[in-house]
């Protein structure tokens, strides 16, 4: 090998084989960060998509959440106004629009796109995986963050609110949608399809989350529903660190108060990323 | 245009072993065996459905094979071996830039994915901008740009890690005239300059005639691999070419009366003969006037010896056959 016979002077036959290379670690964190920085930069580049991210979710609180507000009751959730109710929600649902938008670009870019340089590139799939969840998360994370400036609307008061739960929960919420949004685009593998896979079942996901109507007044079987959605632990999550255990206990379940909320969604997100690991690593 | 083969040639780079794969019964590339040379530029030639696009994805790592692998250097490595991922460069048909980002950013990005960083990420940004002669419209988003000015820049990005082989499919496919001749001053250019190795698929012919060897791939499976000019050499004699009102009553007659074999591609009658020049007054004189309306004489081009070598034609891009006078090239 020219490697081993030009050992300790410059090699200047074939400088590719004789550079350090990089370690297999150094790789999969450089597959990372690109898919991560690229996602954040095109999010800026498309004022549009600012602009939606923040009147979309603020339009459905006003008019969604005013349709409601003179029919609901929920006993024992005192000073709970349907607005305020209605608010975890909207945050969870920025977060997975935010989730399926990035899933969504997938399968194009995978076809026809950047994704197919960095799928015949040195990481690994799980580093795809990684990256594109984190890429998708932030910008997740930073609607959620602009839509949350308006929380004071929403009677939460500032020295109240559970930050670190917040976090937390918005966070791991994110990871574990994208994680889901990836594994079902890739074996969709079309817009159209996914399109079908959104209405059928991520957006009855988010209905039944406990976003738009408390489970406690929901038939047998749709409570059971509701209770084993991923969805719903992040909508609780979110209800109990902006407004108290006691507020939150009232229209959802008893596991309200018991702070699962964190450890479910933790364990979410590693089965969903496992998932999207597994089907983007499988090379057909 | 066409330089004889160096007298000692260089070892295979890359070689690929009975690389087999399999869709839903049927066999896209079936036992490929294939030596790409360091240095040379090695086309694989086909129609669509020849296996040269599946061929590339099993090499992009896309693909996984049902059997067979290749050899690296004399190593045999998997497909998916990030030490062989690491040493390839790839120009996908459809394209891999992100249109959002600025020509720069996209080599960034490129150098980045392969472990470069730091001054040394941005040190060979600028030297492939500068190769493609770019480096003054380095800023400006490329979704805006032309076919042409992207194939380039899709070049640079492909070669920015400075891998040992450069793998393109289709790398021009519905580029005009000048931004083909352009694509490959540079592809050639950088070739020498960067000391790569280059495996591309096409259907062009002229696309063809500018590799330094052809693989002709037909139905998954290799039928011949060769120089350009020994494969044209192969087919001996000229084409000849008759437009006729009916072209399949024409063909029978030319075969009865002047025992020659004739055929009909395309509405034409097509015509394989040693003596090219020598035939064409004996056609005139065979046939009375408005049998057919032109006659035209040419030497066997690429397209004409995968129409031989498989029996069908290489693609809508293949040349249509031009009158005796306009061709001189060899």
């Amino acid at each position: 090998m020219s490697a081993e016979v030009s050992a300790g002077q410059p090699a200047l036959e074939a400088p590719a084989a004789t550079r350090p290379e990089p370690g297999a670690l150094a790789l999969q964190w450089a597959t990372v960060r690109v898919l991560l920085a690229r996602d954040v930069v095109r999010f800026f580049r498309q004022p549009s998509r600012v602009v939606g991210a923040l009147a979309q979710p603020i339009l459905f609180w006003f008019v969604i959440g005013s349709g409601f507000a003179g029919s609901f009751r929920v006993e024992g959730a005192q000073g709970l106004g349907y607005q305020q109710f209605f608010f975890p929600g909207v945050v969870t649902m920025v977060v997975l629009f935010s989730a399926i938008f990035a899933t969504i670009t997938v399968i194009e870019d995978r076809k026809e796109g950047f994704l197919q340089a960095v799928l015949a590139g040195p990481g690994s799939r799980l580093a795809v995986v990684l990256g594109k969840a984190l890429g998708s998360s932030t910008i997740a994370l930073m609607q959620a963050s602009l839509f949350l400036l308006l929380a004071p609307l929403a009677g939460v008061r500032g020295d109240t609110v559970n930050l670190p739960l917040l976090a937390a929960v918005m966070v791991l919420s994110a990871l574990a949608l994208t994680g889901m949004g990836m594994s079902l685009a890739w074996w969709v593998r079309s817009s159209a399809g996914y399109h079908a896979v959104m209405s059928i079942v991520l957006l009855p996901m988010w209905v039944l989350s406990g976003a738009m109507f408390p489970l406690k007044g929901a038939g047998p079987v749709m409570a059971w529903v509701m209770r084993l959605n991923p969805m719903r632990f992040s909508v609780e999550g979110v209800r109990r660190a902006l407004y108290g255990v006691e507020a939150s206990a009232a229209v959802g379940s008893a596991q309200s108060g018991l702070g699962l909320e964190v450890p479910v969604l933790l364990a979410f997100a590693v089965v969903f990323l496992g998932l999207a690991a597994f089907s983007v690593s499988r090379r057909e | 245009m066409l330089e004889s083969p160096v007298p000692s040639l260089p070892p295979p780079l890359l070689q690929l072993e009975g690389l087999t794969r399999r869709f839903a019964g049927r066999t896209a590339v079936d036992g490929l065996t294939l030596s790409v040379r360091q240095g040379e530029i090695l086309g694989l030639l086909g129609p669509n459905g020849a296996g040269k696009s599946t061929t590339f994805q099993l090499l992009a790592g896309l693909l996984a094979p049902d059997a067979g692998h290749v050899r690296f250097a004399g190593q045999s490595l998997s497909l998916s071996d990030p030490s062989l991922r690491r040493r390839m460069g790839i120009i996908f048909q459809r394209g891999s830039l992100d249109d959002l980002l600025s020509a720069r950013e996209n080599l960034l990005l490129g150098a980045r994915l392969y472990g470069l960083s730091g001054a040394r990420a941005r040190e060979r940004v600028e030297t492939m901008l500068t190769l493609i002669g770019l480096s003054d419209r380095g800023d400006e988003r490329v979704g805006t740009w032309s076919g042409g000015m992207r194939r380039r820049l899709e070049l640079a990005r492909a070669l920015v890690h400075q891998p040992r082989v450069l793998l393109m499919d289709e790398p021009t496919q519905g580029l005009d005239e000048g931004s083909f001749r352009t694509f490959w001053a540079h592809l050639k250019r950088l070739r020498d300059a960067e000391g790569i190795t280059v495996l591309l698929t096409t259907h062009r012919a002229d696309e063809a005639e500018v590799c330094d060897r052809l693989a002709v791939l037909d139905g998954g499976k290799l039928v011949a691999c060769d120089t350009p000019a020994a494969l044209a050499a192969r087919m001996g004699g000229d084409i000849l070419t008759l437009e006729a009102p009916e072209p399949e009553a024409l063909a029978t007659q030319v075969r009865e009366r002047l025992g020659l074999e004739a055929s009909v591609v395309e509405g034409q009658v097509r015509v394989e003969v040693a003596q090219g020049h020598a035939l064409v007054p004996r056609l005139v004189e065979a046939f009375p006037p408005g049998r057919f309306a032109s006659v035209s004489l040419r030497r066997p081009t690429l397209a004409d010896v995968f129409l031989q070598l498989t029996g069908r034609a290489l693609g809508a891009d293949a040349p249509a056959p031009q009158p005796v006078a306009k061709r001189g090239r060899r």
